[in-house]
């Protein structure tokens, strides 16, 4: 019936790799994600799991000794943070190009400059086009579930690609929340042991990774990935519902709260839908039909059904807790907004707020605001201001 | 050149492969695979050995970041240069005490 625990969210993190008992972890510290290594590394010098940990001196070689160990055989994982992240940037692109299913932990922090540690997304947003399945959790309890399926999704013969684990720096990464974790033997056994088809130290059949591909090859591997993704939403519906077997917790591409006979709704990712959540059965009780929708699968994007979730909403707002600096939307409202346009929805009016940028608190009445705002385009059929920022000093 | 690319590499490499037949992310399931791209027609300039000057020392052989000094097996000597694989880089030339080898413009050689 699992393990009733109260942890932070990097404690959750570093407990399910400890769990996953992978042949390599290798990484490099960085608020807000250190503690994870710090924490598995005492698993490690314990002797309560097999891992060879290498301490690496940057990210960059982390995610270097993270493809070599993947490629040689075994599961490889690390965590990071912002410039962490950052400074991995080619390497995403290589593990996921070499389709190479690597577990990463991302616990979000703003990405310099100026410097700041607090939370935002600029740090996973920037890397939403790495070829990398992106998870994303509200709670602490979500960021473990998700580690524990990372593995199952990734590996899958269909899928093969890396996984990240995205959470909010600080907020849940930092913050002790109470949480069921599965009993060990449990998790063995959902996970199983890793058997690629390929890998570079198998004697009967050595391979060579990673070679030149020239003009006539390259697209080609593109287009693997991209059927990749296509079939990864399938396989992570598959392996959410083995995991509610497991545990009883349920978990989709997205979920919906209070959006039943809902006339709006407000999209945001990670903990900020915990705040949504709450001010929704406030405003419910007034009599304001307000909903949440909260991303979890945001890489693969889940087109067909978040046009047909938003479809039945008159006005909906995307909250993104990164800017894309183009003048043009953030991330996910502008892969919201393409969605609702390529799958025909004419009906629901779209609108984006920026907000929380560095860590500035995102509270109940700025999501107030967002509901009465769409509440006043419900009304009208209306969009006075597409772009919109909350809680930024004017 | 002596290495063998098995059936499901040559499948993989041929041009007119789709995605659907072509190995995941490039991996090529023959290996030892380096010697099969040939890199001798980058070169630009051109080492050229001559056996009477030379000493076999075999200096130049650790140096050659192309493994292109070409030594007999039987006997330990060198050989001659692999001109598939040399791109014409000089440090064969330019470490050779004896002045065996001489280090010309491509389309100066014969």
């Amino acid at each position: 019936m699992g393990i009733r625990e109260r942890l932070s969210g990097n404690e959750a993190i570093a407990y399910a790799m400890k769990q996953i008992n992978p042949g390599v972890v290798a990484a490099f510290p960085i608020t807000p994600s250190t503690e994870i290594p710090q924490y598995f590394s005492t698993y490690v010098n314990n002797g309560e799991v097999d891992t060879e940990f290498v301490a690496v001196e940057s990210e960059h070689s982390a995610m270097s000794a993270c493809i070599g160990a993947e490629a040689a055989g075994v599961r490889a994982m690390t965590a990071t943070s912002a410039n962490g992240l950052a400074l991995m940037w080619e390497l995403l692109y290589i593990a996921s190009g070499s389709r190479l299913p690597i577990v990463m932990a991302v616990v979000n922090r703003a990405l310099s400059g100026p410097i700041n540690i607090n939370n935002d997304h600029s740090d996973s947003m920037g890397a939403r086009d790495s070829g990398w399945i992106q998870l994303y959790s509200e709670t602490n309890q979500e960021a473990y579930d998700n580690m524990l399926m990372a593995h199952r999704i990734g590996e899958h013969k269909d899928v093969l690609l890396p996984v990240m684990v995205c959470q909010d720096g600080f907020i849940t990464s930092h913050a002790i929340e109470n949480i069921d974790l599965v009993e060990d033997e449990k998790v063995k056994a959902f996970i199983g042991e890793y058997k690629p088809e390929d890998f570079l130290l198998n004697k009967a059949n050595p391979i060579s990774v990673g070679p030149l591909d020239y003009t006539p090859h390259y697209f080609e591997h593109k287009r693997q990935q991209v059927e990749a993704m296509n079939n990864a939403k399938k396989v992570i519906l598959e392996v959410a519902e083995d995991f509610a077997k497991m545990t009883g917790r349920k978990y989709g591409l997205f979920e919906e709260y209070n959006t039943e006979d809902a006339d709006v709704a407000i999209v945001v990712l990670n903990s900020t839908a915990g705040t949504a959540k709450y001010v929704s059965d406030i405003l419910r009780k007034q009599g304001k039909k307000v909903g949440v929708i909260k991303p979890r699968v945001y890489r693969p994007f889940p087109v067909d059904e978040i046009a047909a979730a938003l479809s039945k909403f008159k006005a909906v707002a995307v909250l993104d807790k990164a800017d894309s600096l183009n003048a043009a939307g953030a991330p996910l409202f502008t892969d919201v907004t393409s969605a609702l346009f390529v799958k025909g929805v004419k009906d629901t009016k779209a609108v984006n707020y920026v907000y929380g940028l560095g860590g500035r608190d995102v509270t109940f009445e700025h999501i107030e605001s967002v509901y009465n705002d769409l509440l006043k385009i419900a009304e009208t059929g209306k969009v006075e201001k597409v772009y919109n920022y909350l809680g930024v000093r004017d | 050149m002596s290495k063998k690319v098995n059936e499901k590499d040559l499948r993989s490499m041929d041009p007119n492969a789709t995605w659907k037949e072509m190995s995941r992310g490039g991996t090529i399931a023959s290996p030892g695979n380096a010697e099969l791209f040939k890199t001798g027609d980058w070169r630009s300039m051109k080492p050229i050995w001559h056996e009477d000057k030379c000493k076999q020392c075999l200096m130049c052989y650790p140096v050659c970041p192309d493994t292109s000094i070409l030594v007999d097996k039987e006997t330990g000597k060198m050989s001659g240069i692999d001109y598939d694989h040399c791109k014409g880089c000089g440090i064969c030339a330019n470490v050779c005490p004896f002045k065996a080898i001489e280090y010309v413009a491509e389309n100066e050689s014969e």
